[in-house]
């Protein structure tokens, strides 16, 4: 119980990473919510892994290439608010927004290509599934492009507020996790 | 307060009654000792001339024991609540004993549909016997429910047989009880199911024995044996 | 500024904000947490009118069954179930979350931890306008064709699942939308309480020396982010199943309506907690100042809040224990259930013996203080009856639920939250409320409160079904009858009995006796800013924290109190 000014209780963390990390961990019990039921359900009933074969393997692992590699320029992007680099820190935003975007293009080719198939949201509980849990990462995807297409925009004035790099990568890092988790328990199964 | 339950006419109804007063002798207890407490102290420690209060943090163990120790008793009749409760838990939901007499309950809106199997002691027959919202059961024998849903969730309710049980469409949900007095006994539906559900009732017949061979004899089709209650 | 003229507290330098702000700035789109925080309570107040409105219907139909309510109009059927499902909707995510954690954790948090704001003012101020956003679709659904929700407030698929089943169409996928509005705004405001805690407290703020009520706030606010997600993802999936036609929780295409049980119960149990906790804690703010006496066990209460919150977590399936899901499950969940009256017995015994020894002033604020605690241990108590799964056989979806949680919620909003509103309105607003009409309301309301809600369980025990439109329509209930019209009594007397708080309310902002900046002599940070603090809160220096929070009587000082930031030349607390 010893009083002292010296337990200066604040120390110097920016509040924008603690907060980004509630968010992520609330985020987190979302995913894991969807995806617990999906396992369960699938668990619980038989015949899910004829229908998941329709799916393409190599376009998705295309797919997991593009996003594993968006985190990886996220990070330079990064890299360079830390020398102070301005021009990096836009060259590697835009790549990690046109990669995300390409992630986006390749996922709409997807859909559309399993649509032909017959493949409806509503077919079976397994498409229930596939087409909610994806499309949910990837409204996520989508949001993380718009993050950085405004960090983007905002690095052109200057660095001022280019400590938000890092916050949306803790997020863009987040919504690549949760794509390695999709990946396998729909497609590879 | 437990006299406002229902007269209890089945074989467990007992053990969940039980079970109710046990819990409730050990919250009367713990409700006057605390409210006795609180009323006590508001009273003693009131506001007087010339007295202050005690300075106690109650952080320290030799302080804390005051609130621990009955923390303690608290967990020691939670698992005496537990112990008691599980018995009567294993007796009513654990294992349904064996029977003779099957029926099956099909919950739709805003309907039960009683289904007997009729004399060949098989559903899904053609010499099933459909009712609406009347269930007969004989006295003093186990009947096995076979619980259906059409559409929503209902939720078999017999409030004089301590019985409860959601139905799941989808699934078949087994329950079972056996009434111990002869008698006619409400059967409403406990779970929210739609704008007919206050109202969705049907009406459980317990019979004695004779009289419910001659229920047999007068509405099972072509069942002039009059065993149809015996499986084959 | 106004807000400055009446602040002349105990000689300190009032610190004026250097740039005025118009009317908008500080009113409406304010950034300021206190600002914020009265607007999360002046919205919660009015949706307890709404929420109560529909509980007087939903009374007047159960008492006098098929006849026209007096004001309102004739009850049908679907009508009552939209009735109960937009009652208790409104009551949990639209009253008590509003009031208990957005009000006081708004007013509060920065206030006692020493902070001159939330972390994230512009996120909190768009954490209120979402709620507001929220309450209006929740609002407008009533008036879309087909009528408000009517799934009853835990949305069991398939009822819900399906428009065919319930009739609703819009009115449920604009419930559904409420929510998720609600669980927005609740997320950016728990992301805030806890980063403000975390990083913004004054110097010398430890975390043991924070207030138990931050302790309650913070745990709440963790427990509603770790269980909101489950239900999130399971709104989706229902709002799906409604538009898309998926068959998540339909059985007919392949789907468990239990999994939506299961994930709505993830949260649904923790989220008592979320409104429970913050309950707890106001009462315990108000305590040790009215008894002029430490906070009994401290440290204590700080550990039964977290495993309380742990517990929280494994409990859910209480409500399931006849739901059809395997009934091998129900003992385990009953005894997690049961381990939960443990933590909460110490709390409720370290209030108890927070009163031993004291001199109590009874007092607005203490005497709604006790009156929860009193509430809640009887919600407690019954709670075990539910918990227990051979007697929830009996009890389950009947009046004894009903009477049950009325006793722990809205003991919690009602008593809790009442003694939080008396007990910081001269903080809030700089003036006093009356004390006479303060006491009136108090014994008014817990004599109805009381007169309301313990029959029900009478009720319950007698095997009376909730959500039932008409209790006539079964005869093991007719013999009840009488009992239902003394509870519809009991409950208007209840609303009418919140009058003399809403006069006492309107009078005294306008013109009570001018509060002196501590005038409870309370030891707690707040006390040490102007009534009301300026925007920023405290002059030019933030207070520095010496010592805990309820040093009362200590016997190093001849005043019975000892502020968290006064410094003591000897050894100090």
């Amino acid at each position: 119980m010893e009083a002292s000014v010296a337990t200066r209780t604040a120390p110097q963390i920016l509040p924008g990473k603690v907060g980004v990390w509630w968010f992520l961990a609330s985020e987190i019990m979302v995913f894991g919510g969807l995806i617990s039921s999906y396992i369960v359900a699938r668990l619980a009933s038989s015949g899910w892994s004829a229908e998941a074969a329709h799916l393409s393997v190599p376009i998705a692992s295309l797919n997991t290439l593009v996003l594993l590699t968006s985190s990886m320029t996220m990070v330079l992007a990064f890299g360079a608010v830390g020398r102070g680099d301005r021009r990096g820190v836009r060259t590697f935003l835009l790549c990690t927004i046109l990669l995300g975007l390409t992630f986006l293009g390749i996922k709409a080719y997807e859909y559309s290509s399993e649509l032909r198939a017959g493949f409806m949201p509503v077919t079976s509980p397994f498409w229930n599934f596939y087409y909610t849990m994806t499309g949910l990462h990837a409204l996520h995807v989508l949001a993380g492009v718009i993050t950085n297409l405004s960090l983007f925009v905002a690095a052109r004035r200057g660095l001022r507020n280019a400590h938000r790099v890092e916050l949306a990568g803790l997020y863009w890092h987040f919504v690549d996790v949760v794509w390695i988790f999709l990946f396998p328990l729909l497609y590879l199964t | 307060m437990m006299r406002w339950l229902p007269e209890n006419v089945s074989s467990f109804g007992g053990d969940i009654d039980a079970i109710l007063s046990l819990i409730y002798s050990a919250t009367l207890a713990w409700f006057f000792l605390t409210l006795g407490a609180i009323l006590l102290f508001l009273f003693l420690y009131r506001r007087r001339e010339g007295r202050g209060a005690t300075y106690i943090r109650g952080d320290k163990l030799s302080e804390a024991v005051w609130i621990l120790i009955p923390a303690v008793i608290v967990l020691v009749l939670d698992l005496w609540i537990d112990f008691r409760g599980a018995d009567a838990w294993a007796k009513v939901k654990g294992r349904v004993p064996s029977s003779d007499l099957r029926v099956e309950v099909t919950g739709k809106q805003f309907n039960w549909e009683i289904r007997y199997p009729g004399p060949d002691g098989k559903l899904g027959t053609a010499d099933d016997l459909q009712l609406d919202n009347e269930l007969h059961v004989p006295v003093n024998q186990v009947v096995r429910v076979t619980l259906k849903s059409k559409d929503v969730i209902h939720s078999f309710f017999l409030p004089n047989l301590r019985l409860k049980q959601d139905i799941l469409p989808g699934r078949e949900v087994e329950a079972w009880f056996q009434a111990t007095k002869p008698g006619r006994y409400e059967m409403p539906c406990s779970e929210l199911c739609g704008f007919g559900h206050s109202g969705m009732k049907g009406w459980l017949h317990v019979h004695p024995a004779d009289e419910y061979q001659q229920w047999v004899r007068e509405r099972w089709p072509s069942s002039r044996q009059g065993e149809g209650s015996k499986g084959s | 500024m106004a807000e400055s003229a009446v602040a002349a507290g105990a000689g300190e330098v009032v610190h004026v904000h250097p740039e005025e702000l118009g009317f908008w700035r500080t009113y409406v789109f304010s950034t300021d947490h206190k600002m914020i925080g009265k607007q999360y309570l002046f919205l919660g107040l009015f949706m307890a009118v709404v929420g109560g409105l529909l509980a007087y219907a939903i009374r007047w139909q159960l008492a006098f069954p098929d006849t026209e309510v007096p004001g309102w109009g004739f009850v049908g059927p679907e009508d009552y179930n939209a009735l109960v499902t937009m009652h208790g909707t409104t009551m949990v995510f639209f009253v008590a979350m509003p009031i208990l954690l957005g009000a006081f954790g708004n007013f509060l948090i920065p206030l006692m931890i020493g902070a001159r704001d939330m972390a994230f003012p512009r996120l909190n101020r768009l954490s209120f306008w979402t709620l507001l956003g929220g309450s209006l679709v929740l609002l407008s659904s009533f008036f879309v064709p087909g009528g408000a929700a009517s799934a009853g407030w835990t949305g069991y698929a398939p009822l819900s699942a399906r428009p065919i089943y319930t009739g609703v169409n819009w009115g449920l996928n604009l419930w559904l939308l409420a929510h998720a509005i609600e669980f927005a705004s609740f997320l950016m405001g728990g992301v805030n309480f806890l980063t403000t805690v975390m990083i913004m407290r004054a110097p010398g703020m430890t975390f043991f020396r924070l207030p138990i009520l931050i302790w309650q706030l913070l745990t709440a606010a963790v427990v509603f982010l770790l269980s909101v997600g489950p239900l999130i993802a399971g709104a989706i999936m229902l709002l799906m199943d409604r538009i898309a036609g998926t068959s998540f929780f339909v059985p007919e295409g392949g789907g468990d309506p239990l999994l939506w049980q299961h994930l709505f119960w993830f949260f649904g149990h923790p989220e008592v907690y979320v409104v429970l906790l913050p309950a707890v804690g106001l009462a315990a703010e108000a305590l040790p100042v009215f008894c002029r006496k430490p906070l009994f066990g401290y440290r204590w209460i700080i550990y039964s809040t977290l495993t309380t919150a742990i517990l929280s977590f494994i409990v859910w399936a209480h409500h399931m224990f006849v739901s059809g899901m395997d009934p091998r499950l129900a003992m385990p969940f009953s005894f997690t259930t049961i381990l939960i009256s443990v933590p909460f017995a110490i709390m409720v015994f370290a209030m108890i013996a927070t009163l031993w020894g004291g001199s109590i002033r009874f007092t607005t604020p203490m005497l709604f203080a006790v009156g929860f605690l009193s509430m809640f241990i009887v919600g407690g108590l019954t709670g075990i009856f539910n918990g227990s799964a051979p007697a929830n056989i009996h009890v389950h979806a009947t009046y004894f639920v009903v009477g049950h949680f009325h006793y722990t919620l809205l003991s919690g909003v009602l008593f809790g939250g009442l003694a939080g509103i008396y007990f910081w309105f001269p903080k809030m607003f700089g003036r006093m409320l009356n004390e006479t009409l303060g006491k009136i309301h108090f014994w008014l309301t817990l004599i109805t409160f009381n007169a309301t809600f313990f029959p029900m369980h009478l009720l319950g025990l007698g095997g009376m079904m909730r959500r039932i439109a008409n209790p006539m329509q079964y005869e093991f209930l007719q013999p009840l009858q009488p009992l239902n019209v003394f509870i519809t009594v009991s409950a208007i007397g209840l609303l009418l009995a919140q009058l003399p708080f809403l006069i006492n309310l309107v009078w005294s902002l306008a013109a009570g006796r001018p509060a002196e900046a501590n005038p409870w002599e309370a030891a707690t940070l707040e006390w040490s800013a102007p009534s009301p603090p300026p925007h920023g809160n405290w002059g030019e220096a933030i207070p520095v924290v010496y010592r805990g929070p309820y040093e009362y009587s200590p016997p190093e000082v001849a005043q019975d109190w000892l502020p968290q930031d006064r410094a003591l030349a000897a050894r100090p607390g």
